[in-house]
């Protein structure tokens, strides 16, 4: 066995470590272990290529790697866990930079030497470059409408979905025409419209839907990376991109039927623009009060339940209260109550989002309850806490068919004996709706900040 | 179309169905460290810049494949890390 095959079988773990990596990480119980495999793959197989015999100059790749890892590392390991949706969002456009990057050196490369770039070649190269370009710039917008350097409420002019199909088509065009006759500034210029192109289509796009954004710009990385394997014509590269490819845009999917935004709304519709239309008309119709009650009172109610549901929101995780929480928690199951968690597929900023941030304060994850498990149970709870959550237990959804929520799976608080709200003010959520739950004659407000709601309950509970 | 094209067309055809097979049943409260967990992995391309700048030379090509080097070593690192510190606070009860 010669060099190169001993690279080719080494690319072949690699693949099989990705593909096992990624089976275990869809169980709870195996995740861990399925990442760890996966890194194992990756560090293979950079070590198989660096051995490659084309590659011959290592002081720079040396720097690169470890300014890139260094980077990497420290982000990674500094980032709070609230704002892990938009670190996601940044490695996966370096990744898409990575590939646009590649594309333009090889076509550098190739085009000095006629007859050399084949037609296969200039059109994964172009693909390459246009895709990743876009999951660049889209990753970065993500990230800054996260991060609330921009707002986070969609952006949108007259004319946009033309303005963005025009460069679409010239973006398509320059690209295509490098496949006719040769011009490497038609394909910068193909790169920098692509570029612009993944700004415009992420802008449009509201905070609350950005989850679904990042996750098709990941399954757009994947692609791009299989672009430049053929482009390289490198096998793992075409395998790992597409199982990225294949992987991200089906998770996508799921991800837009947890949310009841299939992905076409999700892209086209720039939900929430109306500022709030409808809102103003929501809660007089159902015509109640909102009553406030102190913490006090609700410990009262809490302590002597059989059964209370916490359901925790992104306000939970914004006031860093999910520490709290548990310790609430704890003090009533001392006191023989059962505790469950009842968490909305999108609690938090995406899938999964609030499962993290409940695992980091150490809540077990069996106590954690998906909507489908818990809506049944609502009416033998007595009590339901909802933390920093708004939207999803608008029963406006169930109810209203003129609400703009109408037909999203919510939490069917409603139907527990007592729902308390623990929460700032009666504004409304990322949706901009507002919410007929605090008008429900079973429901009452502790007003004030999360946490520091939950640490007075905590002592009020305690005390009694 | 040459015998090269055709074996890359096929071994694309059959990781795209690998790729759907492999996670179609997943929690929601996955669907967060697997979209993280998947995002690492395309950090690949670092294999592919590896390719580009090994060849060497002072010229654009090498340093366009340079920064796609340090990018994708920020994908590659990153995302796992980011990754297992999602998934280390997945612990049973007894496992505390």
């Amino acid at each position: 066995m010669n060099r190169s095959e001993a690279i080719q079988l080494i690319d072949l773990l690699a693949i099989i470590a990705f593909v096992v990596g990624l089976k275990r990480l869809s169980n709870p119980a195996t995740a861990r272990s399925g990442n760890t495999i996966a890194a194992a793959g990756m560090l293979a197989a950079i070590a198989a290529t660096l051995a490659d015999e084309s590659v011959v100059s290592y002081g720079g790749i040396a720097v690169a790697i470890f300014v890139g890892g260094a980077i990497g590392l420290v982000s990674a390991r500094a980032v709070k866990m609230t704002a892990m949706p938009q670190m996601v969002a940044l490695f996966n456009g370096v990744g898409g930079g990575g590939a646009a990057l590649i594309a333009l050196a090889e076509y550098h490369r190739l085009v000095p030497e006629p007859g050399r770039a084949a037609l296969a070649e200039t059109i994964a190269i172009a693909l390459s470059l246009v895709i990743g370009a876009i999951s660049f710039s889209g990753s970065l917008v993500a990230f800054a409408k996260l991060q609330e350097l921009i707002g986070g409420r969609p952006l949108t002019y007259p004319g946009q979905k033309a303005v963005n199909g025009l460069i679409a088509v010239a973006v398509v065009v320059l690209a295509a025409s490098i496949s006719f006759s040769d011009g490497e500034s038609r394909l910068v210029a193909a790169g920098a419209l692509a570029l612009l192109l993944g700004v415009l289509f992420v802008l449009p796009i509201g905070g609350a839907d950005m989850p679904v954004v990042i996750s098709l710009l990941n399954s757009f990385t994947g692609i791009a990376a299989a672009a430049s394997g053929f482009v390289l014509h490198n096998d793992l590269l075409i395998v790992s991109g597409s199982l990225v490819g294949a992987s991200g845009t089906l998770l996508t999917r799921m991800m837009g039927q947890a949310m009841n935004r299939p992905l076409t709304n999700v892209l086209f519709g720039a939900f929430g623009t109306g500022g709030g239309g409808p809102a103003a008309t929501g809660p007089g119709a159902s015509g109640g009060s909102v009553r406030s009650l102190g913490a006090g009172d609700a410990a009262v109610l809490l302590a002597y339940a059989n059964r209370v549901v916490i359901v925790p929101g992104y306000g939970l995780a914004v006031a860093q209260a999910q520490h709290v929480a548990r310790e609430l928690a704890d003090l009533l199951e001392a006191r023989r109550i059962d505790v469950r968690y009842a968490i909305h597929p999108v609690a938090g900023r995406m899938p999964g989002h609030m499962n993290v941030l409940l695992a980091e304060a150490d809540v077990p994850y069996p106590q954690l309850y998906e909507m489908e498990r818990i809506n049944p149970e609502f009416a033998r709870t007595d009590v339901v806490l909802v933390v920093g959550a708004n939207d999803v237990t608008n029963p406006a959804a169930r109810t209203s068919p003129e609400s703009p929520i109408y037909g999203m799976p919510i939490l069917e608080v409603d139907r527990a004996k007592q729902v308390i709200v623990l929460k700032r003010s009666l504004g409304t959520g990322f949706a901009g709706v507002d919410n007929a739950l605090y008008y429900e004659p079973n429901c009452s407000m502790l007003f004030g900040d999360a946490k520091a709601s939950l640490n007075a309950l905590v002592a009020a509970v305690g005390a009694l | 179309m040459n015998a090269q094209l055709i074996h890359e067309l096929t071994v694309l055809a059959l990781a795209v169905f690998v790729g759907f097979e492999v996670i179609s049943k997943v929690p929601t409260m996955l669907h967060t460290p697997l979209m993280s967990g998947t995002n690492a992995i395309h950090g690949i391309v670092i294999v592919g810049a590896i390719l580009v700048a090994g060849v060497g030379g002072s010229g654009i090509a090498t340093i366009l494949g340079l920064i796609a080097v340090a990018f994708g070593a920020i994908n590659v690192v990153g995302g796992f890390v980011v990754t297992d510190r999602m998934l280390q606070m997945f612990r049973r009860k007894d496992e505390r």
